[in-house]
């Protein structure tokens, strides 16, 4: 059996999860429901980190799980990165409270 | 499914241990003191119980009780200094109603003079703990405590999956599942409560993670760094709400029957939230206090650490940690990972562990040695 290299959760989703180190220019397959795709991949992506399974635009919300984990500081390229350099949290955000008081 | 426990007056015990508690932190180097001296008896050391405003002093006292009340402990000595804050008195009290309790306390003569009386004490406290024998007991008996940490992405997809198919087994056969961090339900609370037996249990649970969210953003910061931890960064996850959607999936499928307070004793059979933080160090001492007698942790980049009364079998999806981790990873995961095995057929592996330490089998936490530390969550300051 061949490694799957990355997993999308749900089929909300508009990240996977690497489960290998993946280099930039690989093409990985990915599967989701009845949906099957491949991906050019345009960051190195570490074991276990993200990257986008479509085009996401700055402020849009990060989909994974099938809820919201956050949303786009930046526009984000299919097969680009997804971390903390171009996601923000919603929650617990105490510093944007303290902008508005 | 059963296991070989012991029968206590409150439940079924899994250790048959006597245990050495500090009523105060400034007691904690007589407790350790007896136990290198007696190495039979189980050392129970934390940091508080004094110089803290008095929600927190009857949070400890009543942890401490609660603790003292886990039917993993066949009896319990306490060793308090004597200007403290808790009340060894009342601490004793309610001990004494369910199992043996004395108590010495350093101040009327000394470490030294405490350390031979503790000693006497304990050594006749272990010769009446290896009359009780382990009998039979139904597996409902069992409060199963489920945490995750050390997460990082596996967590979400491999060990926390396996806990939470643990979790609706154990429930299926009547027993009871304990778990907490809400910390790690911002962003998730919402998936939850949708579980919630009533409305007044879901109104319970938001209100509860409204609480701690509150309390972090009052520092006036973004929480980030601190919740999800530079490991949870370093392992994948970028916010809290990644964090929290991929620790919920520990708590399985069943109905969510009651929301209850930091170290209150679990009366309810099914799945029960209890409040408290993330961090392990006082996490699994409220389930200790809650009644727990066996854990299931789940960790993605590797937590080693164990529990001094009551035993944890860490599970990991990481097949990096499962490998080079081996000495402290009891449920290897990986091959679910790499998609060889399903949840289910992982799962049951997992219930059969849980059978067998629950019947004396060590978790490597214990076999190592690598139990020793805990705290209990406190709210307030130290003033």
């Amino acid at each position: 059996m061949s490694i799957r290299k990355a997993i999308i959760i749900n089929v909300k989703d508009n990240v996977a999860n690497a489960l290998v180190d993946i280099k930039k220019g690989d093409v990985v397959r990915l599967d989701i429901g009845k949906m099957h795709f491949r991906l050019l991949i345009k960051s190195n992506i570490p074991f276990g980190h993200k990257f986008a399974t479509k085009k996401i635009s700055k402020d849009e919300k990060i989909i994974k799980y099938g809820e919201v984990i956050g949303k786009a500081t930046n526009d984000i390229d299919a097969g680009e990165y997804v971390h903390i350099h171009n996601v923000i949290g919603l929650r617990a955000r105490g510093d944007l409270e303290k902008t508005k008081t | 499914m059963e296991f070989k426990g012991y029968l206590r007056k409150n439940g079924v015990g899994i250790r048959n241990y006597v245990g050495i508690m500090s009523t105060v932190g400034c007691s904690a180097d007589v407790v350790q003191k007896i136990a290198q001296l007696n190495p039979r008896v189980k050392p129970i050391v934390h940091h508080q119980g004094c110089a803290q405003t008095p929600p927190d002093i009857l949070n400890v006292e009543n942890v401490l009780i609660n603790l003292a009340l886990n039917p993993n402990l066949f009896s319990v000595l306490l060793v308090n200094l004597g200007c403290e804050s808790t009340s060894l008195e009342k601490i004793a009290d309610a001990i004494s109603k369910v199992k043996d309790v004395k108590t010495v306390t350093i101040e009327e003569k000394g470490m030294s003079e405490a350390v031979s009386k503790g000693l006497e004490i304990t050594k006749k406290m272990c010769t009446e703990s290896k009359k009780v024998k382990r009998k039979t007991f139904d597996l409902s008996e069992l409060k199963l405590a489920i945490k995750c940490g050390a997460s990082d992405t596996t967590s979400g997809i491999v060990s926390n999956p396996v806990a939470g198919r643990v979790a609706d087994m154990i429930i299926e056969l009547g027993g009871t599942v304990v778990f907490g961090e809400t910390t790690e339900l911002i962003g998730a609370e919402h998936v939850l409560a949708r579980r919630a037996v009533s409305k007044e249990v879901a109104d319970k649970l938001y209100s509860t993670v409204s609480t701690i969210e509150k309390r972090a953003m009052s520092m006036g910061v973004d929480m980030r760094g601190g919740q999800p931890t530079g490991g949870n960064i370093r392992g994948g996850i970028t916010t809290i709400e990644e964090k929290s959607l991929g620790a919920i999936c520990k708590t399985g499928s069943s109905k969510l029957i009651d929301v209850i307070d930091y170290g209150d004793r679990v009366t309810k059979k099914g799945l029960i939230f209890m409040d408290g933080p993330g961090r392990e160090l006082e996490a699994l001492t409220g389930f200790a206090a809650g009644g727990s007698q066996i854990m299931l942790f789940s960790t993605g980049s590797g937590a080693p650490q164990g529990f001094p009364i009551v035993p944890v079998i860490k599970a990991s999806g990481n097949p990096y940690v499962c490998s080079n981790l081996s000495e402290h990873i009891d449920a290897d995961l990986s091959s679910v990972f790499y998609g060889y095995e399903t949840i289910d057929s992982a799962a049951k592996k997992v219930m059969n562990q849980i059978i067998d330490v629950s019947s004396g089998k060590l978790t490597k936490a214990e076999i190592l040695g690598y139990d020793g530390n805990f705290d209990i969550y406190c709210r307030g300051p130290v003033i």
